[in-house]
């Protein structure tokens, strides 16, 4: 079913002559590319209708097989995909959420989690959190 | 009749091929299709490669914490929790203490990355799993974080994320409601590095590398002095050995 409205969404969103002012409908995501003019791993249509598919088969092969340096890679999406004011692809935002992924998100009504997990910053380093404090010891 | 029919499905194949690229059928698309043609080049982890530890507690010292504290750098398990015992804890210290002589040991205690692991055995949802070289991984995305596997390991190893995190290491997803454990840092020796604690040992206690490799460090090591399993009775041939104890 969510694969479904995704679709929809998808389409939605790649239809230019949609009229999404009308009465009733929300306004349609500003999508911000951080760096306009780069070449993404598939044409823009591709990526909207078939990123989810692209990571989640993934995913599987980098966590089961232990595949590394595939072309598909959440934090490659994260490095280029970041915002160049907040660094992240989620701009942190209750209401009009404009970050590059939670914009069609919220617009899709599609849940993203990936971020509860994985981190939304790009080039962030470990060793810049807080030290952990002691006692870690039983 | 027929001649529109025809004419509207090669449209919708030539839309669905200008789309979508290689398409076995709408919406269907080979897994080769996202990776082949001019792919990067990739590594696979190997059945071939059993990695393992050798800890000599004779070098390990009871008031160090350089293991703990590396590992808590690497995966960045920074956060603070309210509840001190909820902490994640995927490298820890133990002193051991022998009643009669009162001789001390001190060691490490983590993942032991057995090869029968009991956690793997109890997964409900198939998220607790042995990666091909011997690794005891946790796929978060089908982790349903019911503990089962934290009853089941014999060394108190996986740790439980109760509250939410911002602070991830992006090499090292963790997330709340789902199970950890230690990696022996996948994501280091997948790029050839040794895990943070090995490392960052300053006795240089902890011996890492292929048990499989006859000329590894460690299997020319393990074929010299004694080692000891924790727990060896239970037959679930741990990848962690002690030395000393």
């Amino acid at each position: 079913m969510s694969r479904a409205l995704t679709f929809l969404a998808a389409l939605t969103l790649a239809l230019p002559l949609f009229n999404a002012a009308a009465a009733g409908e929300a306004a349609k995501p500003a999508i911000v590319i951080a760096n306009p003019g780069t070449q993404c791993i598939a044409p823009p249509e591709e990526m909207r209708r078939d990123h989810m598919e692209m990571l989640k088969h993934q995913r599987n092969r980098t966590m089961r097989l232990g595949e590394r340096g595939a072309k598909v890679s959440l934090n490659a999406c994260v490095d280029c995909h970041a915002s160049k004011t907040t660094g992240s692809v989620l701009s942190g935002k209750q209401s009009n959420p404009d970050g590059f992924c939670e914009a069609c998100h919220a617009f899709a009504a599609v849940k993203l989690d990936c971020w509860d997990c994985h981190q939304p910053k790009a080039g962030y380093k470990a060793a810049e959190a807080t030290p952990a404090p002691e006692g870690s010891k039983p | 009749m027929n001649a529109p029919d025809n004419k509207r499905r090669a449209l919708l194949a030539t839309a669905g091929v200008g789309a979508a690229g290689l398409v076995v059928a709408p919406g269907i698309r080979l897994i080769e299709a996202a990776t082949a043609a001019d792919a990067p080049k990739t590594t696979l982890a190997s059945s071939k490669v059993r990695w393992g530890m050798l800890v000599d507690t004779t070098k390990c010292k009871s008031d160090c914490n350089a293991c703990v504290t590396a590992c808590n750098k690497e995966n960045s398990i920074v956060e603070e929790v309210a509840d001190p015992r909820q902490r994640s804890q995927w490298v820890r210290k133990i002193d051991l203490v022998e009643q009669r002589t009162g001789k001390q040991h001190s060691l490490p205690m983590m993942c032991q990355h057995c090869t029968n692991p009991p956690c793997v055995d109890v997964c409900p949802t198939g998220a607790s799993f042995k990666r091909a070289d011997g690794l005891v991984l946790v796929d978060r995305h089908i982790c349903i974080g019911c503990r089962y596997c934290m009853m089941a390991c014999p060394y108190k190893a996986r740790s439980f994320v109760h509250e939410p995190l911002t602070t991830q290491n992006p090499e090292m997803p963790r997330g709340v409601g789902c199970v950890e454990s230690c990696t022996f840092c996948v994501q280091r020796i997948d790029r050839g590095l040794q895990p943070a604690c090995t490392e960052a040992c300053p006795e240089g206690a902890m011996l890492f590398g292929d048990l499989n490799d006859d000329n590894s460090a460690i299997a020319k090591r393990l074929k010299e002095v004694a080692s000891t399993q924790v727990r060896a009775e239970l037959k679930l041939d741990t990848g962690v050995r002690y030395q000393g104890i």
